[in-house]
């Protein structure tokens, strides 16, 4: 392990060397290091690329760390993990990808992270995207997240993206059943030319199941992003989806709901709001002592916080 | 201490184009070690005073002069820096910062929990409740007005505005309020109010009317100032309902 992996393994997954427990860590398309515990087997796919993650029932309070490192430009990978959580267990689960390319070739990572929550299961997804590197290479990421959620089943997914990152397009599903929770927290800032597209489609076919997707969003330069949100209510349901957005610069951002209140009983909110940072924000730091420039940073940062 | 020499701020009104004199020809000295009550009818400049004070807004003409410096061009930065302190008569909602992060940007340091429960609970509230908090629409008005405040304590400095500090604070604290006033005793507190308890705790009282500044020292017969002018409040009536 060189300096940059630490560096990115430091940044992705707050990785200070090889974790204890159950792991997987992945570098340019090969297996870095792996182990399996007696709670959390991690197994590797025959027919594609990627693990299988089996949490057995009951496990609580353990985490599985399974970051991927990119540092070679002119590569591109497509990753298919699969999670099966047992009954009851409660896991944390650490899935960073940080790509460092000083080449001029592009390099993408594509993960294809299906879950698969038994009863009572309790997931915390967290998933990091972040690049850097001097090439003219792009750095792209395309994940794509699948959850299924049997009854009384939780999965809440913090995903992040703060910087470098040149395109990226986030597909995420979920199918809820009864009484199944989701709670999506979303940060993604993007800069200079970066395009950054998100789209959500959420099932909540269950009664009383519940979906809760907050993004939070900040564009600077002339960056673009696009976030979709298509909540179908199937049954008695609660879902609610709020964009946030701040603009800096010529950047730009779209936001485009959709709720189908296909039951009756079915309710789902959507709250939108896009704009430049509050004057009145600025004026507040600035009476302070913060220049106009540390303002709006303090903004940004609590704004992503 | 603070001066206003020959201050004016004249708006241009974007229907008509007409121009119109919030402030005019406005001569104001605010001791050092003094409170000063700033008192009117809705629409007297109040609270523009306060901007131009704190660099907001800059005057269409005048001078403002700190400690004989003269700070008319300079920005609310600059100004802050020299120990004006301003708290907003309607307090800012940021998504995402809490009140610990509000506090220490203001104080400029680090603050422990003792800090911070010193400014909160100046402002009655307790600092374990509060400090991890996002001051944002998940906090009541009042005590959005409150950490407002605390802010303002925080940050010290030399001259204090204070733009209607009671508003949204329910009468039972009134006293508390009252001694965050008291514990500012040494600094030059300009402070826009309409409150009786407020006006008591005024070494100097200043009555805005549209076309005069009255002002009455402590010891002076302080409401005979304002009761001595009935007509501001028939005349912002008939302004009102006639045009």
């Amino acid at each position: 392990m060189d300096k940059t992996d630490s560096e990115l393994l430091e940044t992705i997954a707050d990785l200070h060397g090889i974790p204890e427990g159950s792991f997987n860590i992945r570098k340019n398309g090969k297996l870095m290091a792996r182990n399996s515990t007696a709670d959390i087997e991690i197994v590797p796919k025959k027919d594609k690329d990627g693990i299988d993650i089996i949490v057995k029932p009951g496990v609580v309070n353990k985490s599985v760390h399974i970051p991927v490192l990119l540092t070679v430009g002119d590569f591109k990978e497509t990753v298919y993990n699969d999670f099966f959580i047992g009954e009851g267990a409660d896991v944390t689960i650490i899935a960073g990808c940080g790509i460092h390319n000083d080449a001029c070739g592009d390099a993408e990572h594509d993960g294809v992270h299906t879950f698969h929550l038994a009863k009572n299961a309790k997931v915390r997804y967290i998933e990091r995207h972040y690049a850097a590197g001097d090439g003219t290479g792009k750095k792209s990421f395309d994940p794509v997240t699948n959850i299924y959620c049997e009854e009384n089943a939780s999965f809440t997914m913090e995903s992040t993206q703060l910087g470098g990152v040149t395109s990226t397009v986030r597909k995420t599903y979920a199918l809820l059943g009864k009484k199944a929770q989701l709670l999506v927290k979303e940060k993604i800032l993007t800069d200079n030319e970066e395009s950054a597209v998100t789209d959500f489609k959420v099932e909540l076919k269950g009664e009383h199941s519940r979906a809760d997707i907050v993004s939070r969003s900040v564009a600077k330069g002339r960056s673009v992003q696009n976030f979709g949100s298509d909540l179908v209510g199937l049954s008695e349901c609660f879902g609610h989806v709020e964009c946030d957005g701040i603009l800096l610069g010529g950047a730009r951002i779209i936001s485009t709901p959709k709720i189908d209140a296909v039951s009756p009983e079915a309710s789902l909110v959507h709250e939108a709001a896009v704009g430049k940072i509050a004057g009145e924000q600025l004026l507040k730091l600035m009476s302070l002592g913060l220049t106009e420039q540390e303002a709006e940073n303090a903004v940004i940062k609590g704004f992503l916080n | 201490m603070l001066e206003l020499k020959n201050i004016s701020y004249t708006v241009q009104d974007e229907n008509t184009g007409r121009r119109q004199d919030i402030l005019k020809d406005l001569d104001l000295t605010f001791a050092d070690k003094s409170i000063n009550v700033i008192t009117g009818p809705n629409g007297s400049g109040k609270s523009t005073l306060i901007k131009l004070i704190m660099g907001f807004e800059k005057p269409t003409a005048g001078k403002v002069l700190f400690n004989g410096e003269d700070v008319t061009m300079l920005g609310v930065t600059e100004r802050a820096r020299r120990g004006f302190t301003i708290a907003f008569q309607q307090p800012v909602r940021f998504k995402g910062i809490t009140v610990k992060n509000l506090l220490e940007l203001a104080s400029g340091k680090r603050m422990d929990r003792d800090d911070m429960c010193d400014c909160l609970s100046a402002v009655g509230l307790c600092a374990r409740n509060y400090i991890d908090r996002a001051v944002d629409g998940t906090l009541s008005g009042g005590e959005l007005k409150r950490i407002e405040l605390a802010m303002a304590v925080a940050k010290g400095g030399e001259l204090f505005l204070l733009d209607e500090p009671e508003a949204g604070i329910d009468l039972w604290s009134f006293e508390d309020l009252v001694k965050i006033f008291d514990r500012l005793r040494d600094k030059t507190v300009i402070i826009v109010s309409h409150q009786q308890r407020i006006l008591e705790t005024a070494d100097k009282i200043f009555l805005f009317d549209r076309d005069k500044v009255s002002a009455a020292e402590r010891g002076e017969d302080m409401f005979a100032l304002l009761t001595r002018r009935p007509a501001l409040c028939r005349r912002n009536v008939k302004e009102n309902c006639y045009g």
